[in-house]
């Protein structure tokens, strides 16, 4: 590994108490699942979610970087993973014989996927953030919709005269006899091999976590915040503001990337839709960074786990699952943010009684 | 002859996106947040006329004039339960509390009504009015549509510029705290906004279901991104603005649609968009904000 990367990794900067407790968090719960695991004390249920949750973590913590750390909201996540999980998937397809190796071929993929993600990242970003605010959210949200849009209707097929591609059909192809058809349009990729596990997927969540954390608390990370709280003071002391901004938008979609692989390779069937790499998608992550805490990568942890659970758990009221989840939604969002609910929450909180006790003791003995 | 057909369909429905979109630019002109549940009320709309009309059998207007009703109340109820608690908070809260809104109308409805589509039966049973021979047909919901939208419009216009409720909006909208000081109830103009902005929804869905007659609990969502969209272009905050943006994205995605392919006319739209956002970054007429140093 060369020194940089160690540095990204934290090798050589001392510990902080939070990141720490963040890690061994995550660390912890892995164990506790392979003890699990390992015993068969794990439903099948459980065990279906564990690759989708490890995803679900990572999405999170790469969108709390553009979200929380540079303070742009971006609604267009799920358009990185999906060029993720094709770049990756169409990989794996092609070189299935050619590398019998599956970590190997595994790792390649991942490498490509989130390689591709980021490229896709910094190209849209270089347009993008020159915009602010809301406008720049909804200019995200059409790349992703673009995105999504143009894998729906991308053919590919590859014979001896090499890549065919359309956007009409299978037949407009005009593969030779030997020809194979690799994405089918609406109908998407199939054949990838599910490679995805959750030790996989384990391992693609802590790379991401701690280079966030690292991140976080580097100089680079300092001027990328220092960005999100005053620009143009930021600015003025010499930050250059385009390069971080590109900075961080990459490294998120390239960690969005790494998801849609661990995505695309969970599934016998790849196919792009609104709920997978729509707008939805968008949203859902969005909504695990809010309700974790903007800015707060172990809260986007503990809610991609809680909430991507959540759902699975109230399955048992079937039909109103979803009802009761998006009540609960606004209920959660209500306590939490409204100015009026928040003072409240103060007064009452056990915290600031026990202050407030003291501080009338301290009066009465000055009396 | 190809191409007036398809600027006629392109008009009517961007008209409809104006009307959406006109919902969007007021609400976020005046409290500031983007309400992601409004293309929802669209749905919920459309729903009730369908209840009333369709499956009672009253008239037409008795359901419209229900369809209306009801959506500006539901607007009215949502803003009550779900926005104010949080006017003051973080602009991320309550767009993520709009979601949940989102959200639990389209879940609401997916529980009533299932996720089968209901064919919408329209409002108007007319033959449409064949030109040149046939070669361009027009059908009376485009006309409807057109009519009650321009109709619409004007009257909004006229209301924001003159009236006292009107002027204080835009008060509102330029500074809340010296309307505040110069006796406006912001409360209740903000309660107003969404009361217009839920029965223009209203007429939206009704008029939409008329041209594209499937309901289903998702029938909201997607014209609610592209009137999103419409405001955006248009410069979000500007009520000109949305009606233009609107328009130009009906036009421009009915003639992606009949020109290049429909597979890829919403791709088209959002390419357009941020073309347009690229050379102009507050919209085609969106105030230009200074910053202050």
């Amino acid at each position: 590994m060369s020194q940089k990367a160690i540095k990204l990794l934290g090798g050589s900067r001392p510990v902080d108490k939070n990141s720490a407790i963040t890690v061994s968090i995550v660390v912890a719960l892995f164990a506790v699942i392979e003890v699990l695991k390992g015993t068969g004390h794990i439903s099948n249920l459980l065990s279906g979610l564990l690759v989708p949750i490890c995803m679900y973590i990572t999405l999170a913590v790469s969108l709390n970087l553009v979200v929380g750390i540079l303070g742009e909201l971006s609604l267009g996540h799920a358009g990185f993973m999906c060029v993720g999980a094709y770049a990756s998937a169409l990989f794996s397809l092609v070189t299935k014989e050619a590398i019998p190796m599956t970590w190997l071929r595994f790792l390649l993929a991942f490498l490509i996927g989130g390689a591709v993600a980021a490229v896709f990242g910094l190209l849209i970003g270089i347009p993008v953030l020159r915009l602010k605010g809301d406008y720049l959210a909804i200019v995200t949200l059409a790349f992703g919709e673009i995105i999504k849009n143009l894998v729906t209707i991308l053919h590919l097929g590859v014979d001896k005269h090499g890549l065919h591609f359309s956007t009409e059909s299978v037949a407009a192809l005009r593969l030779a006899e030997d020809g194979r058809i690799l994405i089918k349009g609406a109908l998407g990729i199939t054949g990838v091999p599910k490679s995805s596990t959750f030790e996989i997927g384990f391992v693609i969540v802590m790379i991401t976590l701690l280079v966030s954390l690292n991140l976080v608390r580097s100089a680079k990370g300092r001027a990328i915040m220092a960005i999100r709280d005053n620009r143009i003071a930021a600015e003025s002391v010499g930050i250059n503001i385009t390069t971080y901004k590109l900075f961080v938008f990459s490294l998120s979609a390239f960690f969005a990337g790494l998801a849609g692989v661990l995505y695309s390779h969970n599934l016998a069937t790849l196919t792009a839709n609104t709920n997978n790499f729509g707008y939805n998608m968008s949203i859902s992550i969005l909504l695990l960074v809010v309700l974790g805490g903007v800015g707060s990568i172990r809260g986007s942890v503990i809610a991609a786990i809680i909430l991507t659970a959540l759902p699975e758990l109230l399955r048992g009221l079937s039909d109103y699952r979803m009802l009761i989840y998006s009540i609960l939604l606004i209920v959660i969002m209500l306590f939490n943010a409204s100015p009026k609910l928040v003072a409240l929450r103060e007064r009452v909180s056990p915290k600031n009684l026990i202050k407030r006790k003291k501080a009338q003791k301290e009066v009465q003995a000055n009396v | 002859m190809q191409f007036l057909s398809f600027l006629i369909s392109g008009l009517s429905l961007g008209s409809v996106y104006a009307l959406i979109a006109l919902g969007y630019t007021m609400v976020y002109g005046i409290a500031k947040m983007l309400n992601f549940a409004h293309g929802d009320v669209i749905m919920v709309g459309a729903y009730i006329i369908y209840v009333v009309s369709t499956m009672q059998g009253l008239p037409v207007w008795v359901g419209i004039l229900a369809s209306v009703l009801g959506c500006t109340a539901l607007g009215m109820l949502i803003e009550r339960l779900a926005y104010k608690p949080l006017r003051g908070a973080q602009s991320l809260a309550v767009l993520i509390t709009a979601i949940g809104v989102s959200y639990f109308l389209q879940n609401a409805a997916l529980l009533i009504f299932g996720s089968s589509p209901k064919s919408f039966s329209s409002i108007i049973n007319r033959k449409p009015i064949r030109l040149f021979s046939g070669d361009l047909v027009i059908s009376w919901e485009a006309i409807l549509t057109l009519s009650v939208s321009i109709l619409i419009m004007i009257a909004l216009t006229v209301f924001i510029s003159k009236s006292k409720q009107g002027k204080a909006m835009r008060a509102v909208s330029e500074d809340r705290a010296a309307a505040q000081l110069m006796g406006i109830n912001v409360n209740r103009t903000i309660t107003l906004t969404f009361a217009i902005g839920s029965a223009l929804a209203a007429v939206a869905g009704i008029l939409l279901c008329s041209s594209y007659p499937t309901l289903t609990p998702y029938t909201g969502a997607m014209p609610g991104i592209k009137a999103f969209t419409a405001a955006v272009f248009g410069g979000i905050g500007s009520i000109p603005g949305a009606m233009l943006g609107g328009v130009l994205i009906g036009i421009i995605q009915m003639l992606a649609n009949g020109y290049i392919s429909t597979q890829l006319s919403d791709a088209i739209v959002f390419a357009v968009l941020i073309i347009v956002l690229l050379v102009k970054p507050t919209g085609l007429l969106g105030k230009k904000i200074n910053e202050k140093v």
